[in-house]
C-alpha cells in the first residue's frame, strides 16, 4: 500500500579522511516506518555515515537521498529545511551546556513555534516522562547529569518536535539492563504507533534482537543489509564472530527459542 | 482545529484537521478558548481528525483532565484518539506537573537574598584567590628546586606561543603608538622652539612605560584569554580531573610552564617593543623635525639616564606573572557549561588589564620615592 519510494537512500558513498579510506562506495536504502540497526566495529565509521546521512559532513563522493531530495547538493537554507524533520541524538549526548534540561527540550519547540511557558512546560514533562527522566531532572544542567540521564535527556529534545524520522547514536551505551530494555520498548512504540523511522547504531545485541527490523553492517568499508536473520548466517568472519561470539550466544538462543519482536 | 456544539446541557467537542506540532500555536490558542466552565458532560469527537501526535494529544489530554477536575464528565465518541492509550500509561507510572520557575520572592527578601549571595561568593573568591596563589608559588619553588619536575618542552612552547607568535602585532602597535606621541609631542613642543626636547619625550615615555605596558596588555589580550580558555576547556571535558587521577599535579603542567614561558617572553617582547617604539620615534622626528638620525641618536644619549632602560624592562616579569596566573586562575575555575567558559575568559583579560595597569601606577610611586 506504501509507495516504495525509501525515506532514507545512501547512493555509494565515499568517505576519506586525508589517506585513511573509511567507506568505500556504501549504499543502502531505508524504509518508511523502519527500524534499522547499525553495527560495526570501533572505528569502522558509523559515527561519520550518521553525520553523512544528516548533512554534517559532506562525503568525497556519492549522494544521500532523504524523502528523494539529495542532501549533499543542497544549500545550507534548503537543508535547513529538510533537518526539522527528523530527530538525532549524538553519541556524546552534545546537550547544550549553557541551558538546563528543560530548555535543551524546549529549545527546537520555541525555535518553530510560539507557545506560553506553561504548554513549553507540559510538553517538556511529556518527553521528561517518555524517556525516563525524573521531573526533577528538569531544572538540572547537563554537568550535573549522570552519564545515562544525558543519553536520556538527548533523546528527549530529539523528540521534542515530535519528528518522523530518529536518528540514535548508541542511544543505550551506559544505561542500566532494565532502562536499556525500557529504551528499547520505547522506540519500538514510536515506530509501531507514530509510524517513525528509526536509524539506531549500537553495539548492544539485545536492541538488535528486540527493536530492529533489519540490521546494517559495516565491515570493510563496506556495507551489508539485510534481516537479522539474514545476516546472522553471513559467512564473513567479522560478522560471523559478531552474533555468535561469545557474547552473543544467549541471544541466538533467545532467536532459535522462537521470540518474536516487541512482544 | 476544533468546534464546539451544545446540546441541551451537553457539549460536543469535534476535533479536525491534523493535530500535530506544527499547528501548536493554534491548538494552544483553540484549546484555551474552549468554553468549558459550567457544562456537565463534555462529549469529544476525533472522527474528523486527519493527523495527530504526541505533542497535540497530551495538551488536548491535559484540557480534558482540566475540565473533569472541575467536575465535567468527559466522554469520547467513537473511543479515544489513539495516542491516549499510551498516554495514559505514562501517566500511571509517574503523575507529573513541572515548573520551570522559581517561587518569586518580595522584594526586601530578594535584596537581601542577592547581598547574601554576593557577600558570600565575593568572600570564596578571596579565598580561592589566596588558595590558588599560594599553591602557584609552591608549586613554582619546587619545581625550580626539582629540575625534573620543571616541563621544559612546555615552557618553551609557551614562550614561543605568548613570545615569537605576538612579535609581529607587538612591533606595529608600539611603532605606531611612538609615532602618535611623537607627532604630538612635536607639534606641541615646536610652538616653543622646544622641538628637540621630543627625542627626550620618546625616549623616556617608551622606555620607561610605554614599550613594556603595551606589550603586557596585548599579551593580556592574547596569552591571558588563551591560558584561560585552554585550561578551561580541559576543565569541561574532565581533562583536569584525569591528570590527577594519574597523579599528576595540573598546577605543575599546566599552569607552572604558562607562567614561565611568560616571564620570558615578556621582557623580550618589551625590548623589541621599545626599538620599534624608538624606530618610529627616529623616524618621526626626521620627517617633522629634520632631526638627522645621527642627531637623534646623540641627543637620546644625553635624555638617557642609566636607569631609564631598567626601570621599564624590570617591569616585565612582575606583568608576566600576572597576566600568567590571573589567565590560568580563571581557566581553572571554569565550571560544567560554555556559558562559564566566556565569562571566565573574558574575566580573565580584563582582570589581567586592570592588574597590569594598576601595578604599573605602583611601580612609578615608587620609582618617584626611589628617585630610580
Ligand atoms: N574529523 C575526522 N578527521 C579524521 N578522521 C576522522 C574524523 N572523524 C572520524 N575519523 C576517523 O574515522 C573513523 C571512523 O570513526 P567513527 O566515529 O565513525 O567510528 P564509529 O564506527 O562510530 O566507532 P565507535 O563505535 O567507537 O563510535 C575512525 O578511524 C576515526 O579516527
Ligand atoms: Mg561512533
Amino acid at each position: 500500500m506504501q509507495p516504495a519510494q525509501p525515506v532514507v537512500s545512501v547512493r555509494n558513498i565515499v568517505t576519506r579522511f586525508g589517506e585513511q579510506l573509511i567507506h568505500d562506495d556504501v549504499s543502502f536504502d531505508i524504509a518508511a516506518g523502519e527500524v534499522l540497526g547499525i553495527v560495526g566495529s570501533s572505528g569502522s565509521g558509523k559515527s561519520v555515515l550518521l553525520r553523512t546521512i544528516l548533512g554534517l559532513q559532506k562525503p568525497s563522493a556519492g549522494q544521500v537521498l532523504i524523502e528523494g531530495m539529495d542532501i549533499t547538493s543542497m544549500s545550507e537554507r534548503q537543508l535547513m529545511g529538510v533537518k526539522h524533520r527528523y530527530g538525532v541524538t549524538f553519541q556524546h549526548g552534545a546537550l547544550f551546556s549553557s541551558l538546563t534540561v528543560a530548555e535543551n527540550i524546549q529549545l527546537p519547540l520555541r525555535e518553530y513555534l510560539s507557545l506560553s511557558q506553561a504548554t513549553l512546560d507540559e510538553l517538556t514533562a511529556l518527553r521528561l516522562d517518555m524517556v525516563g527522566l525524573p521531573l526533577s531532572a528538569a531544572s538540572k544542567f547537563p554537568s550535573q547529569l549522570s552519564g545515562g540521564m544525558i543519553k536520556r535527556a538527548a533523546l528527549a529534545r530529539a523528540l521534542a518536535l515530535d519528528p518522523q524520522l530518529l536518528f540514535l547514536d548508541e542511544p543505550t551505551s551506559g544505561l542500566d539492563p532494565i532502562s536499556a530494555a525500557e529504551f528499547d520498548q520505547l522506540v519500538r512504540y514510536l515506530q509501531t504507533n507514530l509510524r517513525l523511522t528509526v536509524v539506531m547504531i549500537t553495539h548492544d545485541l539485545d536492541s538488535l534482537l528486540t527493536t530492529c527490523d533489519r540490521v546494517a553492517v559495516l565491515v570493510d568499508r563496506k556495507v551489508k543489509v539485510d534481516t537479522l536473520a539474514g545476516i546472522m548466517n553471513n559467512p564473513h568472519p567479522w560478522i560471523h564472530e559478531y552474533f555468535h561470539g561469545p557474547r552473543a550466544r544467549g541471544m541466538t538462543q533467545m532467536l532459535a527459542a522462537g521470540v518474536q519482536h516487541g512482544t | 482545529m476544533l468546534t464546539t456544539e451544545q446540546q441541551d446541557g451537553t457539549t460536543v467537542l469535534r476535533l479536525t484537521g491534523s493535530w500535530t506540532v506544527q499547528h501548536l500555536t493554534d491548538i494552544e490558542k483553540s484549546l484555551q478558548a474552549v468554553p468549558l466552565n459550567g457544562c456537565h458532560t463534555l462529549h469529544v469527537d476525533c472522527t474528523a481528525l486527519t493527523h495527530a501526535d504526541l505533542s497535540a494529544m497530551w495538551l488536548l489530554r491535559s484540557a480534558l483532565h482540566r475540565c473533569e477536575q472541575s467536575g465535567t464528565v468527559v466522554s469520547f465518541i467513537n473511543g479515544e484518539p489513539e495516542h491516549f492509550a499510551f498516554l495514559n500509561d505514562l501517566q500511571q507510572r509517574t503523575p507529573s506537573a513541572l515548573v520551570t520557575h522559581e517561587a518569586e520572592l518580595l522584594w526586601p527578601e530578594q535584596v537581601a537574598a542577592t547581598l547574601g549571595r554576593h557577600a558570600v561568593k565575593l568572600g570564596q573568591h578571596a579565598l580561592g584567590h589566596l588558595d590558588h596563589f599560594g599553591r602557584i608559588i609552591h608549586c613554582h619553588l619546587h619545581s625550580l628546586r626539582h629540575p625534573k619536575h620543571l616541563r621544559v618542552p612546555s615552557v618553551v612552547r609557551h614562550a614561543y606561543e605568548a613570545g615569537i607568535q605576538a612579535l609581529p602585532i607587538v612591533a606595529m602597535i608600539a611603532f605606531f603608538v611612538a609615532v602618535i606621541i611623537a607627532y604630538i609631542g612635536a607639534s606641541q613642543l615646536r610652538d616653543f622652539g622646544a622641538g628637540i626636547y621630543t627625542v627626550d619625550l620618546i625616549t623616556v615615555g617608551v622606555l620607561r612605560e610605554l614599550g613594556v605596558l603595551l606589550t603586557a596588555v596585548i599579551v593580556a589580550g592574547r596569552s591571558g584569554s588563551a591560558f584561560a580558555a585552554e585550561i578551561g576547556v580541559m576543565q569541561l571535558n574532565d581533562e583536569v580531573d584525569a591528570l590527577k587521577s594519574i597523579g599528576i599535579d595540573p598546577i605543575e603542567v599546566l599552569v607552572v610552564p604558562r607562567v614561565l614561558g611568560l616571564i620570558i617572553a615578556l621582557p623580550l617582547l618589551t625590548i623589541v617593543a621599545d626599538a620599534m617604539g624608538m624606530a618610529g620615534g627616529a623616524l618621526l622626528s626626521n620627517w617633522l623635525l629634520d632631526i638627522s638620525i645621527p642627531q637623534f641618536i646623540a641627543r637620546v644619549q644625553d635624555a638617557l639616564a642609566p636607569t631609564t632602560f631598567w626601570a621599564g624592562l624590570i617591569k616585565a616579569p612582575v606583568f608576566a606573572v600576572l597576566i600568567g596566573m590571573i589567565g590560568t586562575y580563571r581557566g581553572m575555575q571554569v565550571r560544567g557549561s560554555s556559558r562559564e567558559l566566556g565569562r571566565l575568559t573574558t574575566a580573565a583579560v580584563v582582570e589581567s588589564i586592570f592588574m597590569v595597569i594598576f601595578a604599573n601606577a605602583i611601580f612609578a610611586v615608587i620609582f618617584v620615592e626611589l628617585d630610580f
